[in-house]
């Protein structure tokens, strides 16, 4: 069920005829995916394909002593192996972050690291031969998860990390934090903690790679971030970029499980260029877990001064995340743990302090909504504490709460529309919230939450001045029009955005439109699916390079017709003068006529987001062109002889700014919904560590689609969504994103729900029913009705860095930055050469984000 | 994707064939595979024959035609539930195997592999480079149980839904071997070891299950509760099942419960019989008996949910059991999604 409430925007006359934005089209890829056509990655066959098996780390932490590949070779059909020591250039997605290799050389940090490959005739005997390498380690210390990696400094996993195994800590203070406590009536501080999970896409990562002419290398691959693929291998397999081909196949999901460049793409394409046949691998259900890359484990203390009336003085979030044995995204996602606080109510004075953790476990990295769910679950339920404590309804709180439009956080973040009120509006209109929250019998509660998030991420992951993304149109006197662009189709839609929007501007059919996207060899870059950017980057790109398309052809049929080509409208695949209609003619009538006047007819278009307001280091992370609201009730019934609970309803309201296609978009937005109500009811990526004078072993707890409990249809309660528009002028016809943000309220509200039911919190995620029960007990004994962490290690986050807010006059730049004069150190780009030569020089040279 | 090691599949035409195959040794029966594939893709079973029981006629029969029903062994969970006998003399039977995964495994796994499935637990139920990485377990060539570690036997848990209630209900299963044939109850079919599960001869084929027409709905009554964390598709955690027999005046005249999920074999719950036999069914009475099953539940850390919990659920479970069976309005939250029995 869809409600699209119209805000009125500020510019009626913006408002056009649209054709086909913003109704209800059938998606591009709709017809294949459904009869079985879309092919994925782990659909491309060639003749004489090798298949690759990865031999992976049985041992937490160890150096490698020896690998004896007798046995496999022995095997008929084996065709080869290779090892970390033929593939030396390390790799990884942060330029600050380089840590990986393609197979493990020396030591092994995970139970799944790679640390060989075997290549054979068929999968069944690469398997086999598989099983049939013996290692040989030497053990090192296992590091199981955060406060383990605190106490262990030595050994380092990494030895780059800010602090033995601390692999980065931030320490941001916006305003003046102490005078704003001193100056709140209430001051709450509350421990939290949220657990990982995985993304569990369905599809598993598959790749196949083959050579064409002497060097070329062709790769197939389930990835969300083509460009950024083709940039890794380069760099690993030291061949120009020039003659290496990335193909991004239709994802069969990813959630940010596949925007990393991952080891088993870069063995294939060795593997291809070593054998000169094609070679594939496929991923076990299981080998996704250890590549892993999903949510942060994240502990959080999170102190927060109110005054009477509800409105904030000041907030110290504090936060520590198990990043598992490589840097991934870390860098981003300890910035993203305190970057998004300030983005839906005002925060005058805000300190943030983060760390991450090196640990012998798969790697965590970005999951949808990336690093801000887990501060938003806390923050979100601080709130509703507050609210009971001070009185005041808990919509009302936030409602008292909430940031204009078109202003400057306190952490510089500049914020563009914010539908946030009519959103919460809308649930608790939806939810009957006015009458009943509070008031259901007992067993029985409604829970109340918001978030924000980003609409792309402000800057690339390299430091660089070229667009973010990029489209180029060809048109071919058919009336053919193909698009190309490096866009990768994920599930999300990204392909009918694309062609919704040059269809639009062009005036025709979506079916006249050929798609060429996410190849490096044919597309011009587009720096991939993540960060909610497709539709606002690569929609605004496609309108730059349809609509200079639409004008040369306006050109050159206006000079045709004697009409100025302003008179000419393109609509229903005909180009015609705009007071006389039927003196039309069929667009490729017009592309013929342009054609003959101007030669071979095709344009680009590019974005590149508007400068963010912030200077200080750190200030790259959490900036974006605009930022998506979204604000949830859910109902839910608790079983108090059991702890039992049922999900039994979901109000959701997002503000999209506008919804390119309200069928997809609603997709979205229950996608978000399914995946966060399965963090907050059951997913986590739980390890068992064996008991330590038994034995070193650190093990994934349970690395299958059976045993990983994630919700299935069944467990989807009754969902209504409600599309609030808000056409922001700095996306394309308005839209901002869908795909993640309506995520992130699901968690608080459900918790805060059950504390509504029967007056129990439970301070993380995943709730188990016995957490429920176990609060219950602990309130029928008179002590705190909570379930939570009830302490927060001790950690020196370092001396902050001092920036003044736009309300105390600043000018976006840290007034005190001695780390940054002492080290030069860069925080979210730049490269680990150009750190380790700031750190030699001692270079007295700050090196900011921007 | 997970690979099958190399096998030779033998399809006997017959029972007699199959356990002449079976008697060599170094072979494994199957049936509809929902089991036995997965174990050997991640090689925690193994065998160089497997022997195919899908191909002898008349083994999937469903004999509803006299007062006992009688199951063929490769009958499917999906055909027996469709049964319309089945369904109406033995309502929770149907509802326990209505329960078992989802559809496209009801279709093919069988009767016989239910019964026989093996037991389960989060350190065994793993490829075998993850078993490498605990150096293995005590059930399959390892030394330590690591749900127990000082522990000198497994804990690995039974996973069969068919398996309480129909010990409940008193079936009696015919097992074939080369030596001949025999019927045994079928709660005698279990032994408390995660290892050795089964009294049943690794070269026995269980070939027809037996639910006598002494248990049907007209003289007993029966119900099912499963807990898991999704109502579709998931193994129990933890199961109760219960058949109460009772007279025109109310008073019970036999009564037995079995416990899934929470011990290597279906748990019995003896004190139902002496707390319920020539008494009517009392909330107090029903408190007894699930306070004993509590006690009598094993719950170790080897499955989904914490060992202590599902203790507690037990409890809960118990009475919930025995109040559906009293016609007791419900205290406690139904499982999400039970699904109903087609």
């Amino acid at each position: 069920m869809v409600k699209a409430f119209n805000v009125p925007q500020a510019d009626e006359t913006a408002e056009e005829d649209l054709k086909i934005i913003g109704k209800p089209f059938r998606r591009v890829d709709g017809r294949a995916k459904v009869t079985g056509q879309t092919r994925f990655a782990d659909d491309v066959h060639f003749p004489r394909t090798a298949y690759v098996k990865l031999v992976r780390s049985t041992v937490p932490h160890a150096r490698i002593r020896n690998i004896d590949f007798s046995g496999a070779l022995a095997m008929h059909g084996v065709l080869g192996t290779l090892t970390g020591d033929e593939l030396p250039e390390p790799f990884g997605i942060m330029p600050v972050s380089e840590d990986e290799h393609a197979l493990a050389i020396d030591t092994v940090r995970f139970v799944g690291d790679p640390l060989a490959a075997i290549v054979a005739v068929s999968e069944d005997i690469a398997h086999a031969a598989a099983l049939a390498v013996k290692v040989e380690y030497e053990l090192l210390p296992t590091i199981s998860n955060f406060d383990d990696a605190l106490a262990t400094p030595e050994p380092q996993i990494h030895d780059y990390a800010d602090d033995g195994n601390i692999h980065k800590k931030v320490s941001l203070k916006f305003g003046d934090v102490e005078q704003g406590f001193d100056d709140a009536d209430l001051i709450l501080e509350d421990n939290f903690f949220y657990e990982g999970s995985n993304h569990l896409a369905l599809e598993q990562h598959s790749c196949l790679a083959l050579t064409e002419d002497d060097d070329r290398v062709t790769v197939y691959s389930s990835t969300q971030c083509p460009h950024y693929v083709h940039r890794a291998l380069a760099k690993t397999l030291d061949i120009p970029g020039s003659r290496i081909r990335v193909i991004a196949c239709s994802n069969g999901g990813a959630f940010g499980g596949k925007s990393d460049p991952f080891n088993h793409e870069i063995v294939v394409a060795k593997l291809a260029l070593k054998l000169g046949r094609p070679v594939k691998i496929t991923l076990t259900r299981e080998e996704v877990f250890y590549c892993h890359r999903g949510r942060h484990p994240v502990q959080m203390h999170l102190k927060t001064g109110f005054r009477k009336d509800g409105t904030m003085t000041s907030q110290h979030l504090r936060t520590t995340l198990d990043g598992g044995a490589f840097g991934s995204y870390g860098v981003a996602s300890t910035y993203y743990t305190g970057a998004l606080q300030t983005t839906t109510y005002k925060l005058p004075n805000y300190w943030f302090e983060g760390a991450r953790a090196f640990t012998n476990k798969p790697p965590c990295g970005p999951k949808r909504g990336h690093g801000t769910p887990q501060p938003r679950f806390g923050y979100e339920i601080q709130l509703d504490k507050a609210a009971h404590v001070l009185g005041i309804d808990p919509a009302e709180l936030r409602l008292r709460n909430l940031v204009e439009p078109n202003t400057i956080t306190s952490n510089w973040l500049r914020i563009g529309t914010i539908g946030l009120k009519e959103c919460i509006d809308a649930v608790v209109k939806g939810s009957g919230w006015k009458k009943r929250y509070g008031k259901l019998p007992e067993g029985r509660g409604l829970g109340l939450a918001c978030s924000a998030y980003m609409t792309g991420a402000g800057l690339p992951i390299y430091w660089n001045h070229m667009p973010q993304s990029g489209v180029q149109i060809q048109l071919d006197r058919s009336g053919n029009v193909a698009v190309f662009c490096g866009e990768t189709e994920i599930g999300q839609g990204s392909d009918s955005v694309l062609a919704a929007v040059v269809a639009e501007v062009l005036g025709i059919d979506l079916k006249d439109i050929r798609l060429c996207v996410g190849d490096t060899d044919l597309t011009p870059v587009d720096l991939g699916s993540y960060s909610s950017r497709v539709t606002l980057m690569v929609g605004l790109a496609a309108k730059q390079a349809a609509e200079r398309a639409r004008d040369k052809i306006a050109r050159a049929v206006g000079e045709h017709m004697e009409l100025p080509q302003e008179a000419l409208v393109f609509a229903d695949g005909q180009v015609f003068p705009a007071h006389d209609p039927d003196k039309g003619i069929a667009f490729n009538e017009a592309v013929v006529i342009a054609e003959s006047r101007f030669g071979t007819l095709g344009t680009t278009g590019s974005y590149i987001p508007p400068r963010a307001p912030g200077r200080f280091r750190g200030a790259g992370v959490g900036p974006s062109p605009t930022y998506s609201y979204s604000a949830s009730v859910i109902e839910v019934e608790v079983d108090s002889g059991t702890g039992l609970y049922d999900v039994q309803k979901i109000w959701m309201a997002h503000d999209i700014g506008r919804a390119i296609n309200p069928v997809l978009a609603l997709g979205q937005i229950e996608g978000s919904i399914y995946m966060g109500l399965g963090e907050a009811v059951m997913e986590e990526q739980a390890f068992r560590r064996l008991p330590k004078r038994l034995s070193p072993a650190l093990v994934h707890k349970m690395p299958s689609m059976l045993e990983y409990k994630s919700p299935g249809f069944h467990d989807m309660p009754e969902i209504v969504s409600y599309m609030i528009e808000t056409n922001d002028e700095r996306g394309p016809y308005g839209a901002k994103e869908a795909g993640q943000g309506p995520l992130l309220p699901i968690m608080p509200a459900l918790a805060n729900a059950l504390f509504d039911a029967v007056g129990v919190r439970v301070d993380q995620v995943p709730i188990h029913p016995e957490m429920v029960l176990k609060a219950l007990h602990e309130k029928q004994n008179g002590r705190e009705a909570r379930v939570g962490p009830h302490k927060f290690p001790d950690i020196d986050y370092g001396e902050p860095l001092i920036v003044r807010t736009p309300e105390q006059g600043g000018d976006g730049r840290a007034t005190d930055d001695p780390k940054s004069k002492r080290k030069g150190l860069r925080s979210a780009s730049g490269t680990m050469k150009e750190r380790d030569d700031a750190l030699k020089e001692k270079s007295s040279a700050t090196l900011t984000t921007d | 994707m997970l690979r099958l090691p190399p096998i030779r599949l033998e399809s006997p035409a017959t029972v007699r064939d199959a356990a002449k195959l079976i008697a060599k040794g170094n072979a494994r029966l199957v049936a509809g595979g929902t089991d036995l594939w997965p174990n050997m893709k991640r090689r925690h079973q193994k065998a160089e024959t497997v022997i195919s029981l899908m191909s002898i006629p008349g083994l999937a029969a469903i004999d509803s035609s006299d007062t006992d029903i009688r199951i063929g062994g490769t009958a499917t969970l999906a055909n027996i539930i469709r049964d319309d006998k089945v369904r109406e003399r033995f309502p929770a039977f149907a509802k326990a195997l209505a329960s078992i995964s989802s559809p496209p495994l009801r279709n093919m796994g069988t009767i016989g592999g239910n019964l026989c499935i093996d037991t389960r637990c989060t350190y065994y139920n793993q490829t075998e480079e993850w078993r490498r990485s605990i150096d293995y377990c005590l059930k399959e060539e390892g030394t330590i149980c690591w749900v127990a570690t000082k522990s000198p036997r497994c804990w690995a848990h039974t996973a069969s839904d068919s398996a309480p209630i129909l010990c409940a209900l008193e079936a009696v299963v015919k097992l074939e071997s080369a030596e001949g044939e025999r019927e045994l109850p079928l709660a005698e079919m279990y032994v408390d070891d995660g290892i050795d599960y089964l009294s049943k001869q690794p070269d026995e084929i269980v070939t027809e299950v037996k639910v006598p027409g002494t248990s049907d709905s007209s003289q007993c009554r029966s119900s099912f509760w499963k807990l898991r964390r999704r109502g579709s598709i998931d193994f129990s955690t933890m199961s109760v099942a219960a058949a109460v027999w009772i007279d025109d005046s109310e008073i019970v005249t036999r009564a037995s419960m079995y416990l899934g999920a929470v011990g290597p074999a279906p748990m019995p719950v003896a004190d139902i019989a002496s707390v319920l036999v020539g008494n009517k069914i009392t909330e107090d009475g029903i408190a007894e008996i699930a306070h004993a099953a509590r006690k009598i539940a094993r719950p170790m850390d080897n499955t989904d949910f914490s060992p202590s919990w599902r203790g507690k659920m037990t409890e809960q479970y118990a009475a919930a059991a025995l109040r559906e069976i009293a016609g007791l309005p419900q205290l406690r939250m139904q499982p999400r999604h039970m699904l109903k029995v087609v």
